[in-house]
């Protein structure tokens, strides 16, 4: 199950809990786009830290790239 | 080597560090000559600043702070040296001013910011423990919010002039003070000759202080209203264990060097009015949290070129403005006439904020 979020402009704790919620239902691996460096370092130590998900990052211009997988 | 650096501050010993810090910074800004547990203050300093600028006129509570300039400036320098520095906003600025602005009359009820809440109960301020409930529960409440989809909705990016207005802006004020400047006697600036405003460190100290704090609390995400929330949110005790390590070195100081006074009576600036200490704490939780963060963390946003955090922060000082022009603020002595109204209205309207902005589903916008 492949899964996207949007979470530009949102801050703190917003992406995160979506992160939380799409995990909670289910989701395998998913792809957030973040647009600062909080919400990246957030994003990365709940999935990490809470859900043993391996991350990875890619920089795209302003936008921040998560890509989350088991 | 720079990214080793904004890495360390994120890590466990980073947040450590951080907290120990900024809470040997709070010690030794009392020892300078700020008020005994107030070594820094987020919301008492910008009470004492909108003071000084004539905006209220309670005269033991005016003097413009150098330490939030500090806060700003030294949020600003870290920002751009990691590449962070990221003007935005635009999201419900309105909102967030009433946030700002009902989060500095539960302060003012109390007598303090969430990081004094921290620096009173270290200093053996039991009355503090009370404010610390009320935080715990107004921020509990924020919470639920937060997890049945509230959003104040999607900031935007700004133009990087947009970003540089607090900075200047912090710098007007910084000169304003080193030059006492004021059109006539009477007129502002205020300087307090007797009461909390009349106690402070040199304004070069302060500054320093100030910096020191901005540059730290900016690349670690120090904040005490996340702490919590991030407990009750996703149990991670990563925050937590900043203001964690600010109040074991501000206790131990206190203990070694005499200043720690276990008690509720006679504490420095603080009241014994437990149902106001809990209700007002509970209050500026609620409205932190909906916010996003402390007082001290809304200042490093700004920063950081966050407008909204800037609006936030004008709301606060206009609360301050209000709770001491129609006696909605504590003292020493106690609540003031109106503390108990002005409480409450701000409860109901953080909980209106909260349930329409959870309904209005603005997170798809």
């Amino acid at each position: 199950m492949e899964n996207k979020i949007d979470a530009r402009g949102l801050s703190c704790p917003q992406p995160v809990i979506l992160v939380q919620k799409a995990l909670k239902d289910g989701a395998l691996s998913l792809e957030i786009i973040v647009d600062n460096d909080v919400s990246k370092e957030n994003v990365i130590r709940f999935a990490e830290g809470k859900y043993s998900m391996k991350t990875s990052v890619a920089q795209d211009g302003n936008d921040i790239l998560l890509k989350i997988t088991k | 080597m720079k990214t080793r650096f904004k890495n360390f501050f994120s890590t466990k010993y980073g947040i450590l560090t951080a907290g120990s810090i900024i809470g040997l910074i709070a010690v030794m800004l009392v020892r300078f000559g700020n008020p005994a547990n107030m070594g820094i203050c987020v919301a008492c300093f910008l009470r004492d600043s909108v003071g000084a600028l004539g905006f209220h006129r309670a005269a033991p509570v005016q003097y413009m702070r150098p330490e939030l300039a500090g806060l700003i400036l030294g949020s600003m320098l870290a920002a751009f040296l990691a590449k962070e520095l990221k003007p935005r906003g635009g999201s419900a600025p309105l909102v967030r001013f009433f946030l700002g602005f009902f989060a500095m009359i539960g302060a003012l009820a109390f007598l303090g910011c969430p990081w004094r809440v921290i620096i009173r109960i270290a200093g053996g301020d039991l009355n503090g423990l009370v404010g610390l409930a009320g935080l715990v529960t107004g921020i509990f409440v924020g919470v639920l919010f937060l997890k049945s989809g509230y959003s104040l909705g999607r900031t935007r990016a700004q133009t990087r002039a947009a970003g540089l207005i607090m900075p200047i802006l912090s710098v007007v004020l910084l000169v304003f003070v080193i030059f006492k400047i004021s059109p006539s006697e009477n007129a502002p600036l205020f300087f307090s000759s007797g009461g909390p405003g009349s106690k402070h460190a040199a304004i070069a100290v302060s500054l320093l202080a100030g910096t020191i704090v901005g540059i730290v609390a900016q690349r670690s995400r120090f904040c005490t209203i996340g702490s919590f929330r991030d407990i009750f949110v996703i149990r991670d005790f990563h925050l937590f264990f900043g203001i964690a390590a600010m109040f074991v070195v501000i206790l131990v100081y206190n203990i070694f060097t005499g200043n720690f006074n276990l008690g509720f009576e006679s504490q420095p600036v603080a009241h014994s009015f437990h149902i106001w200490n809990f209700l007002g704490m509970g209050l500026s939780g609620i409205a932190f949290a909906l916010a996003g963060g402390c007082p001290g963390r809304q200042f490093i946003m700004s920063g950081e070129g966050d407008n909204d955090s800037v609006i936030f922060i004008i709301g606060m000082g206009a609360g301050a403005a209000f709770a001491h022009n129609f006696q909605t603020a504590a003292s020493g002595a106690g609540p003031g006439k109106f503390t108990a109204p002005a409480v409450i209205t701000g409860i109901v309207v953080c909980i209106i904020i909260g349930t329409v902005f959870s309904r209005s589903k603005t997170r798809g916008v």
